[in-house]
Formats: structure tokens, C-alpha cells, sequence
């Protein structure tokens, strides 16, 4: 048996859940023969997805070679493999991967997929695969090694998200997917999606692209599969529908091919900078593999990864998405025991500008319950909730919402002029102007009219939760409730305790934020709490080296190797310079010159200028005479690896000194507000993972954020 | 009896009785209750959407938004077969939500029941096209669980407590009949096993079935082809030796009787008008049906006065029947029945696939089964006019439905 020499990969993992390959033999109709059906199925219920590592891979593997020999005997006619319910094999178990802590190892564990996934393809009968669910990565790809496909329009969950994973689809899939659905689709599917917030495809949409060649309904997928497996076997009609549609859907030439891979990296520029390795390898092997054999491109995609398995980025991807999304995500630190939470019934909004009507719109569409705007006339609460209502009717006409959710949801929106209407509300939360005297002063009315036990929420970005709360008769009832704009786009809540909050106001905080989707982070009172603060470092660095000399190219792209979503002016510009200059103010004034203002921003924010750069006709972007006509700058320019480690100094400064200070638990929970907050890379692992390996937690604080 | 009255479409003033036709009919394969069987695990809904799922697809010229209602019949409704399961199995079938449903209980007679009820709607008008069938997954829901007799029963003396089990109520027919013995049953029943099991080679069974595929822990999917409950090559020497659970020295034993099973049955009925104008087959057309109730402790006697009233109704004879489909929850029930008419054991106008002792019984599917094969058995055999089929039903009910061959060369010519 060949798979002996896999012996080694055994062991490596203990704690593997083996997916089993059980095989029935299935009399097929229409005189077909006796069809193998292998379910991958791991005994566990549909919580507890199926995946493949070393174990399951080898079972698999000899699995098939049983099968192959009794193809061969004559035995049967078909080889098939589906999954237990939900998920034909929902891919690579990343734990496992993770552990692969040597090259040697990681090239075993990409052949033994080769080996496995080669047999299926050339069984000596046709094989074939039953997508009936999830089937991501090497999952996706023990599909794409079968003769045949069908897939569930009840699919959900099937890609090929190694890009965005920090690897390469190097199971045959860069080899096989392009020559099924042709080049342009391959890139949709191998880098656009993964790289697109890791967008994954439906069964419909994967019998669309030609991923599968027929799709069945959930209520009858297998028996129907079975019946069309049945009917290709016999050739005639089905088979040749089979061919004419594969023919059709993979039309390309070497052009074609070439425009695929050249967009496919124009797309991973524009997204990542190129600062991780893995979507560009995909696009070399896409690119090497048109005029490769596929043993040759398999030689080619064991190569990558297990080059792949062992770059930081990768490992550092898999701590942010299992780790942090997957786990500490779903299950904040620190954040006490839900059934001390109290029920939310009605909510009260403070202020109807933009962010307080984002919020009603928010906490209406999320938990269904009435929410009441107030502002200080007549004609901004009408602002206000008009706002929310044209948003739900935008919703309404792209379908996003039905008639009657629409009429629901506009009808829990009200507004007032008089904070009377709050009087039955259980949680009143304020979007007024940043200042803490008009906050105090909300606060204080809210609190003259609410029950004692109305939770009081602020979504301040840099003011005291503690100090607006200081002078009320019930300061423990004061949370702070910190959104990211736009509000319904960013998952990341930072839940903030003031020393006075109560538990429950807090478990309260902690379980709303679960009700509107969002990921809470809780985070003590300290200014700007996290992302701003770090953000705000940052910038100061960047305007800091611009001012004294740096020009704008070399200061704005120092930090290019990091491949954040946007560039420090583009995203200061996004922001709005005045409110970007309040935030670095608020931040000078509680922690001193550390946090650079910028004279230059103010004199671009007082000529009215949005921003450094400005688009020209052509696309490209300038920064224009007349802006820089404004500016003075120093004489001492810092070249871009210079600003490039100042900043990752700074950064590991500025984290060292949260944690001192106890703002969050753990550097988890600075990298997971990063990803959720700032859109910051997981292939920097939020940023703590990429300080310890560019050297700036050990020069800055004289140790690494995380044990090696 | 004229039900044959000129029929058409608007539902006017002048209502007419209107033909109903069978279009077309399929079941499950029947499993083996319990934890070993072939459905253990699995959904009695799920069964039924498969059933109407293959009724569509068998029949591609009819658009699903004609269908005017789903009625499906379970004994016990509860659980997978609760929540009104003529309602939830369109709906999980695919079936537009335009769709109705409802569901339906006459224990052994459900399925029957819903296609008579059903049909009596079409006859009046109220629809064109209907999907009708039952389900039992006996596994999920054993006989008679969750049932809450009335004390008043027993205090009254209204029904024999015994006569809630239906084992006690086939003794209760040997001692009214002494001279069906069991010798006559056990034969009877090994030549239930032999017809199915020819019926099967022939190839006359398996067209009617829905393959189903299912998934045991530990062993993956496969997929359902055939029956279960079948024990071909079942002697009169291997009978003689089973036990008689009812009562010590008794008759009726697990050899002679329907077993406890799982399985489902959908049929499509159609105005004869709708059918023609939705170009459907008609496989049979609906002449005649009746209930009546008997002294529940021996309900297997039901089919008798059933049947009398039916043919009463048709005008017809017992003569005029050239096929007859009885359900066989106990040999003792068919000889009775049989006895009763001056029909030969061995008569083979009776049960030519075999019957419930061999394929089995899930208990409200049932009657759907019967029409599927005297439809099938019809096609075959174009000499005879009129078939029957009839159950035997808890609680002392028999139910009987005469059907008019369409490929006799007389159908359709005289009143009947």
C-alpha cells in the first residue's frame, strides 16, 4: 500500500477528529451497475464539521485504492463521495495545518492530498462527487479530482479561500478549476472572493460558474444525484449535456489566460499591497500551470505550500481567524455572566445627527424594539428620522428588507423634541457633540426623567465615561458604547467599564451588542480605548515624519509592507481632517507629545482642504501646489524603512503601555479590535503578531507580545 | 347508482357530480420498524415529501400551482408527523405556498380516506387536482403511544379494553369463525410471500417506488430501493413454529399478520376534465366508495358490510369484481372477508402481488398502496372491468373503493 510511506504524518496531530470514509455499495437504476458511494462523515453532529488531516487523508486515500481494485475486478461501475449532512468536507483542519512545524512535514501533507485526490480522479471508472454542502479549500478540491460534480442548491460555503488563509489551492485546485470554469472565474473564485472579506459561493452560484455540472433541490439532492450519475453512466443524453456545457463554460485561449492572472494580481495589488505571499503564488501557479502537465504543476503546488506552511503570515492568519473571529470573537473576555443582563425593550436615542440616526436604524433593524430619537428642535428630529427612514427604503428596493419588515421597522423609528419620551425606555444612549460639558448635561436630563434602572450608554470615541457619569445619582449605570462608522458596515463594539459601571449594566451592554451583531471587545476607561488611540499613534507618526521633512509618497507609503486597507492621509481624508485633528488633540492632551499634532493638518483643515491627496483626471493622485503652498516642513526627511520602523516602534510602545495600563485583557483583544475595527490585515494577526516578528516588541519593550 | 353524469368545468348553479380519475400513485419502499430498520433515524415528513417530490417529477405536465390540496394521513399526529403534515410536506416538498393542506386520521384507512374525502371535493367541484397519501414511521411513533382512552369505555362497557390491540381483535375473528384455522392462515400467508416475491421478479413492484436514501451511524448513506419487511421463501413448516403473542395457544403470530413498519404513499387524483386537459394518464377511474363500522372487537370483520354497501352504491355484484387489493393486517381478516363472499383461498383475483403480511403495513399509507397495484394490475389485465380495494380499520371500521378499469373496452360506456 503506497499510503505507508505517510506513516510519518500519523501521529503528528493527536487530537485529529477523523473524517471516515464509509462506503455502501448503491444498485443504480437504468441498469448502471453498482455504484460505491463513500460518505465523509466524522460521527458528530452538524456543529462539529468534518475537516481533513493526515488521519482522515490516509483513509480516504486507501479507501479509494480498495476501490480502484475492485473497479478493476469488475465489481463496480461508479465511485462517488458525498458528506454527512451539511458539509461534503468543509476543508483542511487549520489546527492541523498550523502544527506542521517543519518543510519536510508540510510537503508529505500536501502529496499525501495529490496521492488521495490523484486515485479519485482516475479510478478506472468514472467518479464522481455529491456537493451536498459546505466544501471549502481541500474540500472543494476532492470534488474538483472527481470525473463528475453535482451540488445542492441548499449548498452553502463552497471556495477555495487559501488566499486569503495564507495558502495556495495546491490540492489540484489552481490545476483543475481553471480548466472547468475557465481562467477569469478562477480568479473570481481563488482570489477575488477569498481576498473580499472571504466570500464563499452557493450551490446555485457554483453550478452557474460550472464548478458543478448539475445542481438538485435539498428535499430528494442524493437520490436525484444518484439518478443523473445513473444516466451519465449510460452516456447518451446526460453525458452529452455534460460535455457541451463543460465545452461552453471553458472556453479560453492563451490570451484569456494571460488577462485572467494579469487582472488577478492588479486585484491583489489594489487590496493587499502585496504584503502577504499567498495570493500572488496562487496567481504564479495559475500562471505556470496553463502549459504544465498536472503531475509537473502538482510538483509545483506541494512546493508552495509547504513554503506557505511556514510564513508568519500564514500562521499569523490562522491565529486571527481561529483564535480571535472564531473564538475569543464569539466569546469576549471579561464579559460577565449573561443572566445578569436585563431585558431591552424600548431605546432612546440622544441627538438625531448622523451617527445618532445610524444607531436608531441600527438598534430598530437588529432588535426589533421601538427607538426614540430626540434633538433640540423640531426640524433636526425630523432630520433624523427621515434619514432612517429613506435607509429603510433603500434596503426595501434592493430587497434587503420585505414590505412588512419595512413598515415594522419605520414604525419602531419615532422622534421628539422633549426627552419625556425616554421616561419607559430601558436603554438611553447619546450621540451628541463631543464635549464633556454638553454630554454631562444630556446625561443629567436623560436622568431626570428615566427609571433608576435605565442603562445610560455613550458612544464617545476619547472623552471620560467616568467623568460624564460623575455627578449623576446613578453613575453605575453608565456604559460606554463605542461604534466604528459607518455603523452597520464595522462588526466592532468597544464596550467600555467606567469603575462605577454595575455588572449588570455591563452583561446588559454584552448581550445588546450580541443582539445587533457586533463583535464586543470590553475595554477599561482610558482615552480613545483602543482602536482610536493606536490609530491616532499612528497617524502621529506619519504626520510627524511629513512634518519634518518627509514627503508625502515616502511618509504615506512607509507603511506599505503592512498591506493595511488604506493608506494613513487616504484614510485621515476618509475620516475628515477636522475630526481626525480632534481625536489627536483629545489624545496630546491626556498623554502628551508622544501623540504628534500636526500645525500642517491645521492649516489644511482652516484653508478648507479635505485632504493631501487629491485625484487628478487621469486617476493618479497629486498632492496639488496650492496645498503644498500652505504647508512648512522641517529639514530632516526620514527615509521609508526609517518610518517604517519608527511607526512599528511606536505602535509596540503604545500597545506595551495599554496593557500596563490594563485597557484590555490581552494583546488578543488589541489585535481582535484592529481586524474588527480598523479592517487591519490577519496576516499581521491584527498587529501583535507582526511587532514581535519585525523585532519592535523586543527593541521597544524588551519582550514579545507572544510566547514563540 | 349513476355517477357517470356528463361533467364540465364551471361550477355553476346546476352542480354536477363530476368523475374522478387516479392519475398516478407511489410509495416509499416499506421498512422494518424500530432501531434496526431501514428509516430508524429518519423523518416520517421526509418520507411523504419524497413521495409527492416523485409524483411531480413522474408527471411533468402538470404545473404545481394547479394543485388544489395536499392531504395526508398519519395515526398519530405528533412530531414528525404533526403540525398538520398535508401542509408542512407541500411545503417541504416545494409545493408554491398557493398550495393548501390538511391532515387526516382513520387509523388503518388514512391514506384511503384521504384520497375518498379528496375525490369527493373534485366530484363537487371544489377541486381539480389533488395530492393525496399517508404516512406511519411506526419506529418514531409505536402503536397507540400518547393515546388517552376514555374511562367511560371500560366503565360502560362501551368497547373491550382487549379491543385496543389489534392482535386481540384477529383472535377474537378465529373464535367467531372456528372454521378458518391456522393452518389456513399460515398458508395463506406463505402465499402472500410467494405473490410478492414473484410480483418482485416480474418486475411489477419497483416501478411504484421512491428510492430513498438514508444514513446510519458509522455506516454512511444508501440508498432505499426495495422493500424491507419481505421474507420470501417463508414456509408453512418455518409459520408453525412462531409463537402466539395475543394468547397463549393461540392463532394470529408475527407470521400471519402485518408487521410493524415505516413508509410512506402519495397519489395524484384528478377531474377527469383536468386530467385531459393537463394531457395526465388515467390509470383508474373512481366508482364507488363506502365506510361501516363493526363491533371493534373483531374490526378485522369491517371490509365485509363496506364492501356491500359499496357495491350497492356501484349497483354492482361481488361478481362484477375481477380484482380485488385487501390489506392484510391478518390472514384470519382476509379469510373472513373471503368466507364471507364464497371466494376461494387461493382465488387469483385476490391480492396477485401478494399483500401487507409480506410487504407490511405503516399503518395510514397503506390504502394508497392497494390503489398503486390495482392500477398497475389493471394496466396488465384489460379483460377485467371493476376493481376493489379495502382495509380493515381500528376501533371496528372497514372501508372499501371500487375502481373502473379505463383499458376495459367498455369503460367508460354505461353507467356504473
Amino acid at each position: 500500500m503506497s499510503f505507508e510511506r505517510y506513516d510519518e504524518l500519523v501521529g503528528l496531530v493527536p487530537t485529529e477528529v477523523v473524517t471516515h470514509s464509509y462506503v455502501q455499495d448503491i444498485a443504480l437504476p437504468e441498469g448502471a451497475g453498482v455504484l460505491a458511494l463513500i460518505t465523509l462523515d466524522n460521527d458528530l453532529d452538524s456543529t462539529k464539521p468534518t475537516t481533513l488531516g493526515p488521519n482522515t487523508l490516509i483513509e480516504f486515500g486507501r479507501t479509494l485504492e480498495g476501490l480502484k481494485e475492485r473497479a478493476a475486478r469488475g465489481e463496480i461501475s461508479a465511485v462517488a463521495v458525498t458528506g454527512k449532512p451539511y458539509f461534503l468536507v468543509a476543508g483542511a483542519d487549520l489546527s492541523t495545518v498550523k502544527s506542521v512545524r517543519s518543510e519536510h512535514l508540510g510537503r508529505l501533507m500536501a502529496e499525501l492530498g495529490h496521492e488521495a485526490y490523484d486515485l479519485l480522479s482516475d479510478m478506472g471508472v468514472p467518479s464522481f462527487a455529491f456537493i451536498n454542502g459546505v466544501a471549502l479549500g481541500g474540500g472543494l478540491e476532492v470534488a474538483l479530482a472527481a470525473n463528475y460534480r453535482t451540488v445542492s442548491s441548499g449548498a452553502n460555503g463552497i471556495g477555495l479561500p487559501e488566499a486569503f488563509i495564507g495558502l495556495v489551492p495546491g490540492w489540484g485546485g489552481v490545476y483543475r478549476l481553471p480548466r472547468l470554469i475557465g481562467p477569469a472565474n478562477a480568479v473570481k473564485v481563488m482570489i477575488e472572493n477569498p481576498l473580499s472579506n472571504n466570500r464563499s459561493l452557493d450551490g446555485s452560484a457554483a453550478y452557474e460558474l460550472g464548478i458543478a455540472d448539475a445542481l438538485f433541490e435539498p428535499a430528494d439532492y442524493l437520490e436525484q444525484s444518484l439518478v443523473w450519475a445513473a444516466r451519465v453512466l449510460t452516456g447518451g443524453e446526460a453525458a452529452e449535456a455534460v460535455a457541451q456545457r463543460r465545452a461552453r463554460l471553458a472556453r479560453y485561449d492563451d490570451v484569456a489566460w494571460a488577462g485572467a492572472v494579469a487582472a488577478g494580481r492588479a486585484f491583489v495589488e489594489a487590496k493587499t499591497s502585496n504584503a502577504a505571499p499567498a495570493p500572488s503564488r496562487v496567481l504564479d501557479l495559475l500562471e505556470a500551470g496553463r502549459t504544465l502537465s498536472q503531475k509537473e504543476s502538482a510538483a509545483a503546488e506541494c512546493a508552495a505550500l509547504s513554503d506557505l506552511m511556514q510564513t508568519p503570515e500564514f500562521h499569523a492568519t490562522v491565529y486571527a481567524f481561529l483564535d480571535l473571529v472564531q473564538k475569543r470573537g464569539k466569546r469576549p473576555a471579561g464579559a460577565p455572566d449573561r443572566k445578569l443582563a436585563r431585558p431591552v425593550t424600548k431605546v432612546g436615542v440622544v441627538g438625531a445627527g448622523l451617527m445618532a440616526s445610524q444607531l436608531a436604524l441600527l438598534f430598530a433593524r437588529q432588535l426589533k424594539v421601538p427607538v426614540v430619537l430626540t434633538d433640540i428642535d423640531q426640524a433636526r428630529v425630523d432630520k433624523g428620522v427621515g434619514y432612517v427612514h429613506a435607509e429603510i427604503d433603500k434596503m426595501l428596493g434592493r430587497k434587503r428588507l420585505s414590505q412588512d419588515a419595512a413598515n415594522r421597522t419605520k414604525a419602531l423609528v419615532s422622534g421628539s423634541v422633549s426627552k419625556e419620551v425616554f421616561s419607559d425606555a430601558d436603554f438611553v444612549i447619546e450621540a451628541v457633540f463631543e464635549e464633556m460639558s454638553v454630554k454631562k448635561q444630556v446625561f443629567k436630563e436623560v436622568e431626570a426623567v428615566v427609571s433608576p434602572e435605565c442603562i445610560l450608554a455613550t458612544n464617545t470615541s476619547s472623552l471620560s465615561v467616568a467623568e460624564m457619569a460623575a455627578d449623576l445619582q446613578h453613575p453605575e449605570r453608565v456604559v460606554g458604547f463605542h461604534f466604528f462608522n459607518p455603523v452597520a458596515a464595522m462588526p466592532l463594539l468597544e464596550v467600555v467599564r467606567a469603575p462605577k459601571t454595575d455588572e449588570s449594566v455591563l452583561a446588559t451592554a454584552f448581550v445588546l451588542a450580541k443582539g445587533l451583531k457586533k463583535n464586543a471587545v470590553l475595554v477599561q476607561d482610558a482615552p480613545a480605548f483602543v482602536v482610536n488611540r493606536i490609530l491616532g499613534r499612528m497617524f502621529g507618526e506619519i504626520t510627524a515624519v511629513f512634518d519634518e521633512g518627509t514627503d508625502a509618497e515616502t511618509a504615506d507609503s512607509a507603511l506599505r509592507p503592512l498591506g493595511l486597507p488604506m493608506t494613513p492621509f487616504r484614510l485621515l481624508a476618509l475620516v475628515g481632517l477636522p475630526v481626525g485633528q480632534h481625536v489627536q488633540e483629545s489624545l496630546h492632551a491626556a498623554f502628551g507629545d508622544r501623540f504628534h499634532v500636526s500645525s500642517n493638518q491645521q492649516k489644511l483643515i482652516e484653508a478648507g482642504v479635505k485632504g493631501l491627496w487629491e485625484r487628478q483626471e487621469d486617476g493618479t493622485e497629486i498632492v496639488p501646489e496650492q496645498t503644498l503652498a500652505l504647508i512648512e516642513r522641517g529639514s530632516t526627511p526620514s527615509s521609508a524603512e526609517d518610518v517604517l520602523r519608527r511607526t512599528q516602534d511606536a505602535l509596540a510602545d503604545e500597545i506595551g503601555r495599554m496593557l500596563s495600563e490594563g485597557v484590555v485583557a490581552a494583546p488578543e483583544d488589541i489585535d481582535l479590535c484592529m481586524i474588527m475595527g480598523a479592517g487591519w490585515p490577519m496576516h499581521l494577526g491584527g498587529i501583535t503578531p507582526y511587532l514581535d516578528r519585525v523585532g519592535a516588541s523586543e527593541r521597544v519593550l524588551g519582550k514579545t507580545f507572544h510566547q514563540a | 347508482m349513476s355517477l357517470h353524469i356528463g361533467t364540465t368545468s364551471p361550477r355553476s348553479a346546476s352542480r354536477a357530480v363530476r368523475d374522478v380519475v387516479f392519475v398516478d400513485g407511489v410509495r416509499t419502499p416499506f421498512g422494518r420498524a424500530g432501531d434496526k430498520g431501514i428509516y430508524a433515524g429518519m423523518r416520517a415528513d421526509d418520507l411523504v415529501v419524497k413521495c409527492i417530490r416523485d409524483l411531480m417529477r413522474r408527471n411533468p405536465s402538470l404545473p404545481a400551482e394547479r394543485i388544489d390540496e395536499v392531504a395526508i394521513a398519519a395515526t398519530t399526529q405528533t412530531g414528525d408527523q404533526g403540525l398538520t403534515i398535508g401542509r408542512t410536506a407541500a411545503l417541504l416538498a416545494g409545493l408554491p405556498r398557493t398550495v393548501p393542506g390538511f391532515a387526516i386520521d382513520r387509523m388503518c384507512a388514512g391514506a384511503m380516506t384521504a384520497v375518498t374525502t379528496t375525490a369527493s371535493g373534485i366530484a363537487f367541484g371544489a377541486y381539480d387536482i389533488v395530492i393525496a397519501g399517508g404516512v406511519e414511521h411506526m419506529g418514531n411513533h409505536p402503536m397507540g403511544v400518547g393515546a388517552d382512552p376514555n374511562p367511560r369505555f371500560v366503565s360502560e362497557r362501551i368497547v373491550d379494553p382487549a379491543a385496543l390491540n389489534m392482535g386481540n381483535t384477529a383472535e377474537n375473528l378465529h373464535d367467531r369463525f372456528p372454521a378458518i384455522t391456522r393452518d389456513r392462515t399460515d398458508a395463506y400467508a406463505v402465499r402472500s410471500q410467494q405473490k410478492l416475491a414473484q410480483a418482485y421478479e416480474a418486475g411489477q413492484i419497483q416501478p411504484g417506488l421512491v428510492p430513498v436514501a438514508g444514513r446510519k451511524p458509522g455506516s454512511g448513506w444508501t440508498l432505499n430501493t426495495v422493500d424491507e419487511p419481505p421474507r420470501p421463501g417463508t414456509t408453512v413448516e418455518d409459520l408453525a413454529t412462531l409463537r402466539t403473542p395475543f394468547r397463549a395457544h393461540g392463532r394470529v403470530t408475527a407470521g400471519n399478520a402485518a408487521g410493524l413498519n415505516d413508509g410512506a404513499t402519495a397519489a395524484l387524483l384528478a377531474s377527469a376534465d383536468a386530467a385531459a386537459e393537463l394531457g395526465l394518464p388515467v390509470r383508474m377511474r373512481l366508482v364507488a366508495y363506502a365506510f361501516a363500522g363493526v363491533e371493534p372487537e373483531v374490526m378485522g370483520i369491517g371490509p365485509v358490510p363496506a364492501t356491500e354497501k359499496a357495491l350497492r352504491q356501484a349497483g354492482l355484484d361481488i361478481a362484477d369484481i375481477g380484482l380485488f387489493e385487501i390489506n392484510e393486517a391478518f390472514a384470519v381478516q382476509v379469510l373472513s372477508f373471503l368466507d364471507h363472499f364464497g371466494i376461494d383461498d387461493e382465488d387469483p383475483r385476490v391480492n396477485r402481488y401478494g399483500g401487507a403480511i409480506a410487504v407490511g403495513h405503516p399503518l395510514a399509507s397503506s390504502g394508497v398502496r392497494l390503489m398503486n397495484q390495482l392500477a398497475r394490475q389493471f394496466e396488465e389485465d384489460p379483460s377485467v372491468r371493476y376493481g376493489m380495494t379495502t382495509m380493515c380499520i381500528g376501533l371496528g371500521m372497514g372501508a372499501t373503493v371500487i375502481w373502473e378499469n379505463p383499458h376495459h373496452e367498455h369503460y367508460g360506456q354505461d353507467a356504473a
